[in-house]
């Protein structure tokens, strides 16, 4: 359950390049709730997820995870909590380490690491189960160095290692923005089938419209820090993208120039 | 090249190669660039001396030195994780006060050891000449700091260490705090550059103010040298490199010493390091359209290329 009050965050605050990234945030996720987040460029949306995570300190208002008051955890600390996937596939592993190793890392999240051996038989075993179930091959390839891993596969393994310990929940930050269409359907499908398996409660930013109204049960449109529509039930499944587009056009009173909210 | 300069050769040799270890750890590990060493090196050399000289075990005096090298590379990283220094910045702050600090450690700027009890010393009831007793046990000492900086960064821990310095963003996002593994990283990287510094005393019967001017750059050297030698994949590559590199290193400047057709005196020696790093900075972008036009690239393809 992620429980959001009023947050505020203003980057350069007191400069010429002041500007508000989040003005008055409140929002209420219940337990396994999938919420998608829409929103054109500056609206806050990576803003909104990086409060969540940890990466941004509010000026005001409230994170809450599970009851507990997370505003002033660090990332690491929130990691036990909440996992990530980044937009770009090259941040969410390290390139030069292999694929065990990276896997070896996400292993530890969420208890203390310890001086023993990092990629033991047992966490051999754990990986090879995991990644066969992506169907592509790389069951077979743990010692591989990631870096050898196309961007569709270091995204597959991202999300693998964001779930691979228990969590509650599962932030994605626009993350098959990079991927091709054929590779970023199956990131999505991926995704779904993850968050459907372990109940995850999921936020999942994202700039196609109808990503943001085919995946999940939620769909939250911010606008300038904002937000302004807030959907879910009946009322969603009825909405089409051009609908969602005229809300959109109606939020900015002007005509919406901005092609990849269209595209997808 | 007589036996015994070949051997005292090795000798400093073995002794740099912890000073390599340190540097990959700072340079490579943790994407630290950390002049520190230049201070840590003299402090563990002052630290063990002036203890030796007041009547201490020589094991304790060097265990104590190791403890101050930690100590400089915390102050280090401290001043950058927490102050929000820049790190070569915050290195270069350490390092400049070291020289200090080591004078007031000393009281002079240096201490004689000859005649002193030193680690070395129970190597001399092994019947053996010291000079190839002293090499001989630094190689087991060399053999002992690389096995276990192979498990140590092949652990939990050492593997959360490796990510902080590859991917930082991604290692929080897995729980870790970046934070602590660089205050720790730094510390055990100056504390091996400490103990060098305290052998390299031991080993030369001296501790000298001035004899840590450089040792950033013969560390560099070592690592850049050795990684141009012996492809560093895996960690085990990786430290083997170190050690390759600074023997080689030391090899190639008794050697340009030595030629005296060349005509290069010991006084040249930080010019012909300095010559010699920048070779091997510039070396691997010589040789990729070299290697690319010969090898096929040789990338996995696998599904969803």
């Amino acid at each position: 359950m992620i429980e959001v009050q009023d947050l505020r965050i203003t980057f350069g605050a007191g400069t010429p390049m002041e500007t508000p990234a989040l003005r008055g945030i409140s929002l209420d996720i219940p337990e396994g709730q999938f919420v998608t987040v829409i929103g054109s460029n500056g609206a806050g949306k990576t803003t909104l997820l990086n409060a969540l995570s940890g990466e941004a300190v509010p000026d005001s208002g409230r994170v809450l995870i599970d009851d507990a008051d997370v505003t002033n955890w660090p990332t690491h600390q929130r990691a036990q909590l909440a996992a990530r996937v980044f937009q770009d596939p090259m941040a969410g592993s390290c390139a030069n380490l292999s694929i065990i190793e990276n896997l070896g890392l996400a292993n530890a999240r969420g208890r203390k690491r310890t001086i023993g051996p990092a990629t033991g038989k047992a966490l051999r075993e754990k990986a090879k189960r995991r990644l066969a179930r992506l169907e592509l091959g790389l069951e077979d390839r743990l010692d591989d160095p990631m870096e050898l891993l196309s961007g569709g596969q270091r995204q597959a393994v991202s999300l693998l290692m964001a779930t691979f310990n228990p969590m509650k929940i599962l932030l994605l930050d626009e993350h098959t923005a990079a991927l091709d269409p054929k590779i970023a359907a199956f990131v999505i499908e991926l995704t779904r089938t993850i968050v459907e398996e372990r109940k995850l409660t999921t936020m999942m930013v994202t700039h196609s419209m109808r990503q943001a109204l085919d995946v999940g049960e939620r769909t939250v449109m911010l606008h300038e820090g904002q937000i302004v529509l807030d959907v879910s039930g009946d009322e969603r499944s009825g909405l089409k993208v051009e609908d969602l587009l005229h809300m959109f056009e109606k939020v900015r009173g002007e005509e919406l120039d901005d092609d990849t909210l269209l595209l997808g | 090249m007589s036996l015994i300069a070949l051997l005292g050769t090795l000798e400093t040799g073995l002794i740099f190669a912890l000073v390599a270890l340190g540097v990959y750890l700072s340079f490579r590990i943790l994407q630290f660039p950390d002049l520190t060493v230049d201070g840590s090196f003299p402090l563990g050399a002052a630290v063990s001396a002036i203890l030796i000289v007041n009547g201490f075990n020589p094991f304790l005096a060097t265990l104590v030195a190791c403890v101050a090298g930690a100590g400089a590379g915390l102050i280090t990283a401290w001043l950058n994780v927490r102050l929000k220094i820049l790190h070569l910045l915050a290195s270069i702050l350490t390092m400049i006060a070291l020289y200090s600090i080591n004078l007031r450690i000393m009281g002079r700027p240096n201490v004689a050891l000859l005649g002193e009890q030193t680690v070395f010393t129970p190597l001399e009831a092994l019947g053996v000449p010291t000079y190839m007793a002293i090499p001989a046990a630094l190689f087991v000492l060399i053999v002992i700091a690389k096995v276990g900086m192979d498990r140590f960064l092949n652990s939990e821990i050492g593997l959360a260490m490796r990510a902080t310095g590859a991917n930082a963003r991604m290692a929080r996002a897995q729980g870790i705090n970046t934070n602590f593994y660089i205050l720790l990283g730094m510390a055990l990287s100056n504390a091996l550059v400490a103990l060098a510094g305290a052998l390299f005393a031991q080993s030369q019967g001296a501790a000298d103010v001035t004899m840590g001017v450089g040792v950033i750059v013969v560390g560099l050297a070592a690592v850049i040298g050795g990684e141009a030698v012996i492809l560093p994949r895996t960690v085990f590559l990786a430290t083997l490199a170190c050690i390759a590199g600074s023997l080689m290193y030391r090899f190639a400047v008794a050697m340009a010493l030595n030629a005296d057709f060349i005509g290069l005196k010991a006084q040249d020696l930080n010019l012909i390091t300095a010559l010699v790093v920048a070779a091997a900075m510039v070396l691997p972008s010589v040789r990729a359209p070299v290697k690319r036009a010969l090898v096929k690239d040789k990338r996995v393809v696998g599904p969803l290329k």
